[in-house]
């Protein structure tokens, strides 16, 4: 069983944006995409931390801010030649509604 | 039912132009490959390496078998195709098995000319071409001692040190007295021929051929005057004829070459060619560079986008023999309408000779020392005015303006735990690995591989050398344009003019107009865009999410993920109120360092994302505005105290700093610019190393453009002198102008001006005063809308951006 956390409507996180949630256990990153899909990824770069959530998002991925490591959005997976894996969490949209599970 | 489409030829165009292809429509096709050699597809440059045993067969291997099966390609190895019927549109083995095509693509290369002497058909008489000749080279070493290679051009001596190198005693004939007269003139190949006897090579010059002899295998060579040489070997390396046997026999129209258009398509429209085999509006090709545009141009085509067209370019060319430097590009005899400089050093083995016409650079031979190569076929491919940097250009490009250490030093030198990219720590041994082991061809792959010139760029030179050296050949230098990014083919000059041109007016319709293969772009991209539509609508709608984060929260993102802030200080002065201001704000908001910046104001460091709009509220109210110190955007105007305090001073060099900062303060430029106003000739506000740099002196204000102090130093260029200080203003807002206008984003103005020349930038902002009037015109229009402060605006609209969507726990 998913324990659905509610986190804010779809249009609070900008497209092609995100925005962060706090939780104990550090940030999380909401992420919309062109196509209004809601993704969720640990804020942290595999490479060195950097916060995803401040990166350019296209498709289903974002570049991190810091030196442009490519993070597929739905795996946390490192894009291209690049290796590491970042935490995702999984998502869903009801009634225009986010939820995540933490 | 996928439409068939058939390659014949499986080398190095044909194959391109399939990867190509996949990149683009990987499914449009139901693709076949027919190819007379048994292999996959192979790097045939590097047969030479491969003869002087540095790589094995295995290492040039560019796609192996998996690699068609992968793609869902059928692949025909040792397959050859000797018919073509053009109206059932099938092609027949010559085993006689019959294969349907919807379209063809004709790779067949071209074939080494063999001179049609008597003796010629004697076992142990080659060409150079393929694995089965390289096959038969290292074999006949091991039981063989002499080798005659006739042909002094790039393959015979490559060829010739190859066999030296497997132990046999060679000797060059050659009919010329020029050794690779195609790409060198008789100074440098004269310099060659003594460094290659030195190695061990024997050299017959000006001598011709006149029969092989032998009784079951080659014996000896005799020449037209008489004399003649025991050998055991003959590798004839004369040149090569495109293989058009096929094309010709099928009726498809062919003069030299199999002729195309300039979007490779035959005179049969079902039929595309590509490669050697071609002939494009009267020229014939034997060097990769030019095949691989091809590639491109026919992959669009073939994936029925419709838009590339080739245009052919010139190539440079470098010699793969270890130990020997050579570089020749574009026309370097020149003729009664150029003119030549030439630098020659016998004792250092160095000499180099640049041709010049109409203060353009059109051809370049560089021998011994090839380190700025790559700098001159940019000059050429540009058509750079030259003029202004003549005078020590055949020095290279570190005596041009620039005091620093960026990337004009040899890599060929340079040992492997050198650093090449400092930003990403990568090293030269890294960089070469990877290019070998993954079969790197562009600088953009080897960027994505090892992140080396991925950030900022300076080692790009550097980078590009090493591909060279490593390859053989200016493969990178293959796109005359470079496409802006993996999203398009087309180069930044391209999109700009589309987008005037098409009146093209958000990112998404440029996208969709110019047919992007990514939907939303990407991070590279992106930025891009929204610049050149940002500084050619004056009404665009700026897009955040494509901006850097710098740029899009309006602060610097650093290293812990925290932000800095940097209030304008105008011209750097400021006085005890806004002091107190910023030390009030500073412990409100617990900022652990503060730092005076090299900018002449105050940085304020370690700020959390969501004091940010707080912050910048309590600024505003305090009187400061941002000092774009994240943007790519005029950052500050550097100034000192001038004649209101100075005893040198010449006149107010404070005061007119501060209107320059006011009057430019706010305005998005491709890269960040810098301005600095000094009171006299001592300079102390460095305005010779900044974007646009003013000097004062007694009789009115020297201008100066194009300095830079970052990683590689560039002194200013010398723009003009004025008298006042509204001409100065006035000056400096058309510089910016046409910098804004005419730079391609990321390009800072130092190499902005090195690429259009100082000349057209002259004649443009101080020869044409019209000219000069509308570029500021233009530049103070768009300033109206700029100079809004977007700290105060994000403070009291967008906070919600700066805090988290939610907190749990
Ligand atoms: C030793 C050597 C060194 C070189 N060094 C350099 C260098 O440093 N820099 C550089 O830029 N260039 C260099 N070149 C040139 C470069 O290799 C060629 O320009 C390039 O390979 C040509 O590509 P292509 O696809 O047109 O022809 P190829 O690569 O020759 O491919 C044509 C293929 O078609 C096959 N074929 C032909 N007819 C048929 C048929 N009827 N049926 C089936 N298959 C057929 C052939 O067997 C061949 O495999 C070098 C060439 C050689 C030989
Ligand atoms: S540049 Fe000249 S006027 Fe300005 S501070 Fe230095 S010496 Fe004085
Ligand atoms: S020189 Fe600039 S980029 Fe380098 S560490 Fe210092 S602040 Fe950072
Ligand atoms: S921290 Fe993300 S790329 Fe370096």
């Amino acid at each position: 069983m998913q324990n659905w956390t509610e986190v804010g409507s779809v249009e609070s996180v900008p497209q092609k944006g995100s925005r962060v949630m706090t939780t104990p256990d550090g940030d999380v990153a909401i992420f919309r995409t062109s196509g209004d899909e809601v993704f969720a990824l640990f804020d942290q770069c595999p490479h060195k931390k950097g916060p995803l959530s401040q990166g350019i998002v296209y498709d289903k991925r974002v570049a991190c801010p810091l030196h442009n490591w490519v993070i597929d959005l739905s795996s946390g997976e490192a894009t291209g030649p690049d290796e590491g894996c970042t935490r995702s969490f999984d998502t869903k949209v009801e009634d225009g509604l986010i939820y995540i599970a933490l | 039912m996928k439409e068939k489409l058939v390659l014949i030829g499986n080398g190095m165009a044909g194959v391109r132009t399939l990867e190509e292809l996949l990149k683009l429509a990987p499914e449009k096709y139901d693709i076949t490959v027919f190819g007379d050699e048994p292999y996959g597809n192979y790097n045939r440059i590097m047969l030479s390496p491969v003869l002087a045993g540095d790589k094995t067969i295995d290492q040039i291997m560019i796609n192996d078998r998996q690699w068609y099966i992968d793609n869902g390609i059928t692949l025909h190895a040792g397959k050859k195709i000797t018919h073509i019927n053009r109206v059932k549109r099938q092609l027949e083995t010559a085993e006689g098995e019959v294969f349907e095509y919807d379209r063809l693509l004709l790779a067949t290369g071209s074939r080494p000319f063999m001179l049609p002497l008597p003796g010629r058909d004697l076992p142990g008489v080659i060409s150079f071409r393929d694995i089965a000749d390289v096959d038969t080279m290292l074999e006949t070493a091991k039981s063989h001692k002499k080798a005659v290679v006739i042909g002094g051009g790039l393959l015979g001596l490559e060829a010739a040190n190859g066999l030296m190198i497997q132990g046999m005693e060679v000797t060059v004939v050659h009919i010329a007295d020029v050794l690779m007269n195609q790409q060198l003139d008789k100074p440098a190949s004269d310099l060659m021929l003594h460094e290659l006897e030195a190695k061990g090579l024997n050299f017959l010059m000006s001598y011709e051929t006149a029969a092989i002899e032998g009784k079951k295998r080659v014996e000896k060579v005799v020449f037209k005057n008489g004399t003649e040489i025991d050998t055991d070997l003959v590798v004839m390396a004369v040149g090569i004829r495109p293989n058009i046997e096929l094309a010709q026999s099928a009726g498809i129209h062919c003069e030299r070459g199999i002729v195309v258009d300039d979007t490779m398509q035959t005179f049969d429209p079902k039929v595309y060619a590509v490669g050697e085999c071609v002939q494009h509006r009267g020229s014939t090709f034997g060097l990769v560079a030019p095949l691989f545009e091809q590639a491109k141009v026919c992959a669009n085509h073939l994936a029925q986008m419709g838009i590339a067209r080739y245009v052919s370019s010139i190539t440079s060319t470098k010699l793969k023999v270890t130990g020997i430097d050579l570089f020749s590009a574009g026309n370097f005899i020149g003729d009664e309408s150029t003119e030549d400089l030439v630098f020659k050093d016998a004792a250092r083995h160095i000499y180099k000779k640049l041709v010049i016409q109409d203060d353009k650079l059109i051809g370049a031979v560089l021998y011994g020392d090839t380190v700025d190569g790559a700098w001159y076929f940019q000059l050429m491919r540009d058509g750079t005015d030259v003029s202004s940097i003549r005078e020590n250009m055949l020095f290279g490009q570190h005596h041009i303006g620039d005091s620093g250490h960026g990337a004009s030093n040899s890599v060929d030198g340079l040992p492997d735990d050198a650093e090449i990219c400092g930003c990403n720590g990568v090293c030269k041994g890294d960089i070469v690995k990877a290019i070998s082991k993954h079969s790197l061809f562009t600088l953009d792959e080897v960027k994505s591989h090892t992140k080396a010139s991925a950030s900022c760029g300076s080692c790009t030179g550097l980078v590009e050398q090493l591909l060279a050296s490593t390859l053989g050949s200016d493969f990178n230098d293959t796109p005359s344009k470079k496409p802006m990014c993996g999203c398009t083919s087309m180069s930044h000059g391209e999109v700009k003019n589309a987008i005037k041109e098409q009146g093209l007016k958000t990112i998404s319709d440029l996208m969709v107009a110019l047919e992007w293969k990514n939907a939303d772009g990407c991070h590279s991209c992106r930025p891009a865009l929204n610049y050149y539509l940002l500084s050619t609508w004056p009404d665009y709608q700026d897009d955040p999410q494509s901006r850097f984060i710098n740029e899009r929260v309006h602060a610097n993102i650093q290293k812990d993920g925290t932000y800095s802030v940097v209030p304008r200080i105008w011209g750097g002065v400021t006085n005890a109120n806004e002091l107190r201001a910023i030390a009030d704000i500073s412990d409100k908001y617990k900022v652990p360092t503060v730092k005076i910046t090299g900018g002449q104001r105050i940085d304020l460091l370690g700020v959390k994302k969501d004091d940010l709009p707080k912050m910048w509220a309590d600024l505003s109210e305090a009187g400061f505005v941002s000092g774009h110190a994240y943007g790519k955007s005029l950052r500050t105007v550097k100034t000192c105290v001038g004649s209101e305090w100075c005893r040198f001073g010449t006149q107010d060099s404070t005061g007119l700093g501060i209107k320059v900062e006011k009057m430019t303060w706010g305005s998005w430029t491709p890269h960040k610019f810098k301005i600095a106003v000094s009171g006299c000739p001592r300079n102390c506000a460095e305005a010779t190393i900044k974007d646009f740099g003013i000097v004062c002196v007694d009789s009115g204000y020297e201008l100066h453009v194009g300095g830079n102090g970052g990683i590689k130093v560039r002194a200013t260029d010398f723009l003009c002198k004025v008298a006042t200080e509204e001409e100065a203003m006035e000056y400096c807002a058309a510089f910016m102008q046409l910098y804004r206008e005419d730079a391609h984003y990321l390009e800072r103005t130092a190499p902005w001006i090195e690429r259009v020349g100082l000349k057209s930038v002259q004649a443009k902002v101080v020869d044409d005063h019209d000219n000069r009037k509308v570029l500021a015109q233009r530049f103070y229009e768009s300033q109206e809308k700029s100079q809004d402060d977007p700290w105060a605006e994000h403070a009291a609209k967008q906070r919600e951006n700066y805090i988290p969507i939610k907190q749990v726990g």
